[in-house]
């Protein structure tokens, strides 16, 4: 709304009265005539064999012109706000190309190995050539199943009771606080939480893959609750009230009313806390620990995971290296496609199965 | 729903049972998450305090927590602020650009876009940082040995394999981005849009209007922000570990050359493999260590924001 309020160029009129209202202006195509020169030089440096830094730099400091134009013919205030222009949209320029340049490299590198035997057979008694993630999928899948089950209920019911039972008691603000606080616990803080907790039980040297479930149950427990409170704030107390002036009791309106309405939010939460603590790589390297076979068993020994198996191929390829080099952009690019598609997946589910009207 | 409408016994309200085991479930999931934050502070004492204590000859660094923790500590801050001091002009610049300067109905697109490179997982970064970021810097740090050897930061002698702290703090900064980025740009779209106009009526260009209307009402957000930002740089420890090459001990301001101090995080997830009897104790105190700062940090930066409650939905 706001561009439409800046000063933008006079209209027409006598030439004299223009002047005398308005100073001076740089003409309506300027910036873009700016942009556009700054492009082609760009693009010019870059076809006849500079670096790709090297001409996005020239790009830049060729659209420092347009400042340095409207300086001359507009004076220092307008040029301040060009300039200003220039280094906010090159902020935004500067944080896409880490994500273009990762996506580019994954895929890249990541689906020279993609195969069927990638994807069905596990690292167990293979040196050098070929292998797979199969056991890397399995633990992930297994342990993120398993964070999921823990997780789920303990945030839903904690965010209940948030919203519907502690009416902003001082246990429900404290609980709140932390809560937000424990989204910034550091997932290796998490993956030794597991493993001080475990080794109580089990002595030294425990690895066990329901450990790595705890861990990312601690990571997860806080962004489920976040999210499904916003969501169950969202629920109109209306309906809420209807159902109690039908006489039906607290319980059955948060089961039948208020959760159905919600769900389609809730499910979304879900699928983007999933999303995020499946990438976890540093608590599962403590406690669920890395190795080549299929371990389909929770609570017995070690489990890989698709991070950690990522990590370990790029830490100890062996000899050569260029084959675990290679599985390891596999790993990372069949984990990228995991991640954004439990995303897509969110973004899809709230679209499609919010109430209407909301949002 | 018929046993609803059942004649009631006493005046007043009746408590089922279905009800009384719904709230209990709900009241106790609640006091379950503060056990388990507790229990995170508990266990990492109950197994770090016997590696606070440990004997210098117990442990396989031979030294004592103290000293053996301070180069830790000092990596992790020093690479967790020049991360913060990278990411912050450049998240407030992205945040204005999506709030204010590009096109509104462009705006949710490009915040999508920026929130991807949240979905990232960390291991992904590693691996883009040490296989693509740090041969590529090579140049510039030799660069800036040549040109700016006189500032200590980068007084070299440069790195040949791009394996810096400097390299580091990038992947760091780009990793703090988007949480910081859908922070402050979920403040300045709540800047009244009275101040806003008031300003541009006034004769204000859009950049004297940022500074006049924007800035000053978001100050604190974007202080929290920052504060929420260096919380997951302090953290991050799997990009740190790939990208870093470390030489133990280490305390320097020099962010280029090719021994750089570990920090908390990387060095746990370096050693724990190969751990064993007192050190993990060790490892799981600098663990403790870890947590007390970053509970510190975000404690401070959920205060500041708490304080202006309308803030809390950019989480």
């Amino acid at each position: 709304m706001t561009t439409t309020l800046s000063p933008q160029t006079p209209g027409s009129g006598p030439l004299d009265v223009q002047q005398e209202l308005y100073g001076a202006q740089l003409p309506s195509w300027g910036s873009k005539a700016v942009v556009g020169l700054a492009l082609v030089v760009g693009a010019a440096l870059y076809l006849t064999g500079t670096n790709l830094v090297l001409a996005a730099l020239a790009v830049w400091v060729v659209s420092l012109g347009l400042p340095v134009w409207s300086v001359v013919v507009e004076g220092r205030r307008k040029a301040t706000d060009r300039l200003v222009t220039v280094l906010v949209t090159s902020a935004f320029a500067l944080a896409m190309f880490p994500l273009v340049s990762i996506l580019y490299t994954v895929i890249s590198k990541g689906t020279k190995v993609l195969s069927a035997e990638f994807f069905t057979y596990s690292m167990r008694n293979v040196v050098g050539e070929g292998g797979g993630i199969y056991q890397a999928l399995v633990g992930t899948l297994l342990i993120t199943g398993a964070a999921a089950v823990i997780s789920i209920p303990i945030g839903i019911f904690a965010a209940i009771y948030l919203v519907e039972y502690a009416d902003g008691n001082r246990l429900s603000r404290w609980i709140r606080f932390l809560v937000d606080v424990m989204t910034g616990i550091p997932s290796i803080v998490a993956g030794l939480f597991a493993y001080a907790l475990f080794v109580v039980f089990f002595g030294e040297g425990v690895r066990m893959g329901i450990g790595g479930s705890v861990a990312l149950s601690v990571l997860m427990i806080p962004v489920l609750v976040r999210s499904t409170e916003e969501m169950l704030k969202l629920v109109p107390n209306e309906l809420r009230e209807a159902s109690y002036a039908l006489g039906v009791p607290k319980w059955r309106t948060v089961a039948k009313v208020v959760l159905p309405t919600a769900l389609a939010g809730i499910v979304t939460g879900i699928t983007l806390a999933i999303a995020r603590v499946i990438g976890e790589t540093a608590p599962l390297l403590i406690i669920a620990g890395a190795t080549d076979s299929v371990n389909f068993n929770l609570f017995d020994g070690r489990m890989a995971t698709l991070p950690v198996f990522a990590y370990q191929s790029i830490r100890s390829p062996g000899i050569p290296p260029e084959f675990s080099i290679d599985r390891a952009w596999g790993a990372a690019l069949t984990l990228l496609l995991i991640v954004m598609l439990l995303n897509l997946i969110a973004r899809l589910v709230s679209y499609f199965f919010s109430p209407k009207g909301e949002r | 729903m018929t046993s609803t409408l059942a004649p009631r016994r006493k005046r007043g309200t009746v408590v089922r049972a279905g009800d009384r085991i719904f709230s209990g479930l709900s009241t106790s999931a609640g006091i379950l998450i503060l056990l388990v934050l507790a229990g995170v502070a508990a266990f990492l004492t109950i197994e770090g305090v016997p590696g606070i204590l440990a004997n210098p000859d117990e442990v396989k660094s031979g030294q004592s927590f103290w000293p053996y923790v301070w180069p830790l500590v000092y990596g992790t801050l020093i690479a967790a602020t020049v991360a913060l001091i990278i990411a912050t002009p450049v998240a407030v610049g992205v945040a204005l650009f999506i709030s204010h300067y590009s096109p509104r109905k462009l705006g949710q697109i490009l915040g999508y876009l920026v929130d991807l490179l949240a979905a990232v997982p960390s291991v992904v970064y590693g691996l883009w940082g040490i296989q693509f970021l740090a041969p590529n810097m090579v140049p510039v740090y030799t660069w800036l040995e040549d040109n700016l050897g006189f500032v200590p930061f980068f007084a070299g002698p440069a790195s040949a394999t791009g394996r810096t702290i400097m390299t580091a703090c990038i992947v760091l900064a780009v990793m703090i981005l988007p949480i910081m980025t859908a922070i402050c740009r979920e403040i300045f779209l709540q800047t009244p849009r009275l101040h806003e106009e008031a300003a541009l009526a006034l004769g204000a260009t859009r950049w004297e209007m940022a500074r006049l209307a924007i800035f000053p009402y978001a100050r604190s957000g974007i202080v929290s922000a920052a504060m929420l930002g260096l919380g997951r740089a302090l953290g991050e420890t799997l990009a740190v570990a790939m990208v870093l090459s470390v030489t133990a001990g280490t305390v320097t301001a020099n962010l280029i050359s090719s021994t750089n101090p570990s920090t908390i995080a990387a060095n746990i997830a370096l050693s724990f493999g190969e751990a064993s009897g007192k050190t993990v104790n060790v490892l799981i105190a600098s663990g403790l260590v870890l947590f007390v700062i970053t509970f510190l940090v975000n404690f401070a930066a959920r205060s500041v924001v708490d304080r202006r409650k309308e803030f809390s939905g950019a989480n």
